[in-house]
């Protein structure tokens, strides 16, 4: 694949993220930000009808995507798989209320990882999220991204159930650390 | 006289009194009991547990509801543990949001064990740092109606601190299913349920 080949792939699945979002009608995107988020941030910060919130903590998303549903908004979180283990007392929200929610999470700790301290959470995630009851769906190829998310979105808003959409470090691209990556 | 204390229950009277159509949210404990007690409103939010997460979720309502007021009605210990979302505040700039911490200095539910802000930690403070526009601290019930008129207002993002005797009263305990405060809720605001 040429160099401009390799940039377009990398960046067809963050738009078609972006398209379902879109499509779905999702007003709200709250984010502590990721690499692998940096493409779908920056279009939802550059849409005038979108309400794009930087948090300090991805628990802060759980909270304010309840708020959002409260006041009418759809809402998703973006965040890297790090952050599931700030939220899980805010996940109690969820259940408790019955709320719907989506969060996309990019996974780290995996796949060829450079950095040993994510691999912990990158090994908890799927479980933590399954114990507070939110459905996991993983995605390993990137034509997967956009079917999988609308799937999530519309099974957690109209369904009123919590979805974590895994977007794995394979599809996402191994994090590189040095010059020879 | 700049150090009297406050009654709750009657400054969130006072706060609550001719609330018109703000949406207010509560933070677990002891002011989520003092605005049962003013009135069980359905649009109130009642949270009984997330602690830490009083003012981001309010933030979430009033990015959703920009033409209508949003008050999040909390303790210091629940703005001490969900100290970061001040920031998020000050960033996203929600001119509708107004937060109102009710500050005894203690964890009143745990045994009343001081907080930071009884060995000086001074919440507006930070609140100013962050780009919010904060009163300084209200003692006498004169500042609690100013508050109620400017939150009205929606010139935030507001942030203020009422400083509160540690006298408990009678717990007014609303509903605590979250399901049914949520649809409650939803309905009030946006005439449809859940």
């Amino acid at each position: 694949m040429s160099a401009t080949a390799a940039a377009a792939a990398a960046q067809a699945w963050p738009d078609a993220l972006y398209d379902v979002l879109l499509r779905q009608h999702v007003r709200q995107v709250a984010y502590v930000p990721d690499a692998g988020h940096s493409r779908l941030i920056a279009r939802c910060e550059a849409d005038p009808n979108m309400v794009a919130t930087v948090l300090t903590t991805e628990e802060e998303g759980v909270a304010l995507l309840a708020g959002a549903w409260l006041g009418g908004d759809r809402g998703v979180l973006l965040m890297q798989s790090s952050g599931v283990g700030n939220c899980v007392n805010m996940f109690t929200l969820l259940e408790n209320c019955r709320l719907p929610f989506v969060t996309l999470v990019t996974m780290r700790g995996e796949w060829g990882e450079f950095n040993p301290w994510q691999a912990a959470m990158g090994q908890a995630s799927g479980d933590i999220l399954t114990r507070m009851g939110v459905q996991v769906h993983r995605v390993e190829d990137p034509s997967d991204a956009a079917p999988t998310l609308e799937a999530a979105i519309r099974q957690s808003y109209d369904g009123m159930l919590a979805s974590a959409v895994l977007l794995s470090q394979r599809l996402i691209g191994r994090k590189a650390f040095t010059e020879e990556g | 006289m700049a150090d009297a204390l406050l009654d709750r229950r009657e400054a969130v009277a006072r706060l609550l009194r001719g609330r018109g159509d703000l949406l207010v949210v509560t933070g677990l404990g002891s002011a989520t009991y003092d605005c049962a007690a003013v009135e069980d409103h359905p649009r109130n939010f009642y949270l009984w547990g997330a602690m830490g997460g009083t003012v981001a979720l309010a933030l979430g309502l009033a990015l959703a509801r920009p033409d209508e007021p949003v008050a999040a009605i909390t303790g210091d210990g629940d703005m001490l543990m969900g100290i970061g979302s001040l920031a998020t505040v000050g960033a996203a700039k929600p001119a509708n949001l107004s937060i109102v911490v009710l500050d005894n200095e203690v964890y009143g539910e745990t045994g009343a064990q001081p907080t930071a802000t009884a060995r000086g930690v001074d919440l507006a403070g930070v609140a100013r740092s962050c780009g919010l526009t904060a009163l300084d601290d209200i003692h006498d019930m004169n500042g609690v109606g100013t508050l109620a008129e400017r939150i009205a207002r929606c010139e935030g993002p507001l942030y203020a601190t009422i400083k509160i005797d540690r006298r408990e009263h009678p717990k007014v305990l609303p509903a605590r299913d979250g399901a049914y405060l949520r649809a409650r809720f939803r309905e009030a605001v946006l005439g449809t349920a859940p």
